[in-house]
């Protein structure tokens, strides 16, 4: 049960709830999408998750930086991206955010300071490192919110990117969203050592440990590193325990565990945990079922809309290549 | 003009620009005393440690950090130390710099130079020693840029600085002492026009980075026999100047590329192969290649040297084609 502080606003829960519905939605919007044929390329849900990017990113500024996986639908919701460019992206429709040049793993959203998905596991660190590197020699205040998973603890870009940032004292806050798989390989049968927190106390990064499924306590915590970051802190990490209910992929049917050990884990999940918890608070079920009507209805919404949108324009896979030495529209 | 040389050069180039744009700063290994081959000497003085940043021994994570800064909106320029480092990078060149302009609709731009001192140079054997040009010519959004002077280490990278995509900056470890002229006008030389570095009628030399001064010695072999051979320096490799090319075969009727990279595979292929699908009506013999054979560069002095192409195996080959 998610335990909310005596002085927890309602509004703020309620709209951590919001979110993390409307990430559930988006996703479960996109699967529904996927199953009629209208998404041709992977996606990687993070069913059960939400709550770590609901929590994190209600700690950003729309200024503030933010770089993701490719589970990141969830993290660009939440950091405010538009559901329907989102959608359309995923169709590999126009209109998408990358104008379907991108697809689920590349959703980038420059205007809200989203650089990018990614479908390299640890990719971003080093990304998000180098964008706080900029902001800091270029004295600018804001921070960069880094999410990557717990198989990315075991890429090296996690050791070079955590220690650069330790060494430059940079405003970046990692997010270790650790659902214990790596892929479909349980992660702690592969790696060694006490563990992710260990590995950034190492390297000078100090580090908290969340439940993630609480987000009410990961809002909470966030909401202290960010202070300490933004008082010149150098990097923190926050390490977010969950579980990942759907499988890696959509085409993932998760052999590789029970639905027993699913089922147990799935009494945990985080919106579930937040709507008991404002139901404490006295807010009215009925309300409660609104919200969640509107992020169904939305995501729908977002789904009809992209059925119907056009196809790029040819072109569209000649351009943005680069500007010296650009392709020539139908040349080899 | 000045006399100065092709490691100066490349220095001025960069300490002008930062002048220029506060948003330029340079990263890498040991720059801060002056860079390994001293390409960075006096800039920390002039610029200060948050412009000329020393890293960790992380090439991942200066190409990393460097693409981050670059969609941040700074001009980051990253020092590899060797061509063969860059290496240790190509998941962050290759997937994540040479991409993300493209991947996310064009919201993004990484405006970023990396350096990669590339070549044969002091027996430094087999993971000191590559020339890998051709690797990242396959990579669409990649500009790749070879100078061979020491006018245009500087005017190149000026321009590679102020291009807005990454571009692969291929200085020749051999090349950083050779002096020559300068213009001190500070201005860009442009990307993808290659330069007429001799003039000649019987046989067009393409060449690039170390290898133009081989094909110009081996061209004044060739003039002491009557044989005038032309040499293009392509200068850079993406884009080429196929115009250049194309204008200078129709003249000679001759092709030979140089290259001092392994020859199997290489950047000579794609030239040969362009000017036999476009204008081999102009040909008067087949088309010749020279470069490295397929084996990792050995440290012996002796077997280095059998890597090398030289003047006389130019000027051999061309004496070939011209007999027929």
């Amino acid at each position: 049960m998610t335990a909310p502080r005596d002085n927890m606003d309602p509004e703020r829960l309620r709209g951590l709830y919001r979110v993390m519905l409307r990430i559930r939605a988006f996703e479960e919007a996109a699967e529904a999408a996927q199953k009629d044929g209208h998404v041709p390329g992977g996606i990687h849900q993070s069913i059960g998750q939400e709550a770590i990017a609901a929590g994190v990113c209600a700690n950003l500024e729309r200024s503030d930086l933010l770089t993701s996986n490719h589970r990141g639908h969830g993290h660009t919701l939440a950091k405010g991206a538009d559901p329907t460019a989102m959608m359309r992206e995923l169709f590999g429709k126009a209109g998408g955010t990358c104008q379907g040049k991108g697809g689920s793993m590349h959703i980038a959203d420059f205007d809200i300071g989203m650089l990018g998905a990614n479908g390299v596991v640890a990719a971003g660190i080093l990304i998000a490192v180098g964008a706080a590197h900029a902001l800091k020699l270029r004295g600018e205040a804001r921070v960069v919110a880094c999410f990557f998973g717990d198989g990315a603890v075991n890429r090296g870009p996690f050791l070079e990117g955590l220690n650069w940032a330790a060494a430059h004292r940079l405003a970046v806050l990692f997010v270790c969203e650790d659902n214990g798989f790596a892929a479909t390989t349980r992660t702690a049968a592969l790696t060694a050592g006490p563990g992710i927190m260990a590995r950034a106390e190492s390297l000078g990064v100090a580090a908290r440990g969340v439940d993630g499924n609480d987000v009410v306590a990961v809002d909470d915590v966030t909401g202290a590193l960010m202070a300490e970051l933004r008082a010149g802190s150098g990097p923190r990490l926050l390490h977010a325990r969950t579980y990942r209910l759907a499988g890696h992929t959509t085409a993932d049917a998760g052999g590789y565990r029970s639905a027993e050990e699913v089922a147990a884990r799935a009494k945990d999940e985080p919106i579930g945990r937040c709507r008991a918890a404002l139901l404490g608070l006295g807010v009215a079920a009925a309300d409660l079922d609104t919200i969640e009507g509107a992020a169904t209805r939305e995501m729908t919404d977002a789904v009809a809309d992209s059925v119907a949108a056009p196809w790029p324009a040819p072109e569209l896979a000649f351009t943005d290549v680069q500007d010296i030495g650009a392709p020539l529209w139908g040349a080899p | 003009m000045s006399e100065i040389t092709y490691l100066e050069a490349g220095r001025d180039a960069l300490a002008e620009e930062m002048r220029r744009d506060a948003t330029v700063w340079a990263v890498g290994e040991d720059l801060g005393r002056g860079g390994v081959f001293g390409q960075y000497q006096g800039l920390v003085e002039e610029f200060g440690p948050e412009r000329i940043v020393d890293t960790p021994i992380s090439e991942a994570a200066i190409m990393g950090a460097a693409i981050g800064a670059a969609l941040a909106g700074t001009r980051p320029v990253v020092e590899m130390r060797f061509s063969d480092f860059a290496l240790c990078a190509q998941d962050e060149l290759v997937n994540q710099a040479a991409k993300a302009r493209y991947m996310f609709g064009g919201q993004a731009r990484v405006p970023m130079v990396v350096r990669q001192p590339m070549g044969l140079w002091r027996s430094s054997a087999a993971q000191h020693s590559q020339s890998l040009e051709n690797w990242w010519v396959h990579i669409p959004g990649l500009v790749v840029v070879a100078p061979a002077t020491p006018a245009d280490n500087k005017g190149l990278l000026k321009a590679a600085i102020r291009c807005d995509d990454p571009v692969v900056y291929l200085e020749h470890k051999d090349l950083w002492r050779a002096s020559g002229e300068v213009p001190d006008d500070g201005e860009p030389v442009s990307i993808g026009a290659a330069r007429l570095a001799r003039e000649g009628t019987d046989v067009t030399v393409v060449a690039w980075s170390r290898m133009v001064g081989v094909a110009e010695q081996a061209a004044a072999l060739l003039a002491a026999d009557g044989v005038a051979a032309e040499v293009i320096d392509l200068r850079s490799l993406w884009p080429w100047d196929r115009d250049a090319v194309f204008a200078s075969v129709r003249k000679t009727g001759r092709l030979l590329v140089v290259q001092e990279s392994v020859k199997v595979g290489g950047f000579g292929a794609e030239v040969a192969a362009t000017i036999g699908e476009e204008a081999a009506d102009a040909l008067k013999a087949p088309i010749r290649r020279l470069g490295a054979p397929r084996v990792p560069i050995p440290y012996s002095r002796p077997l280095e040297d059998l890597c090398r192409v030289s003047p006389e195996a130019i000027a051999a080959a061309v004496a070939d084609m011209v007999r027929g």
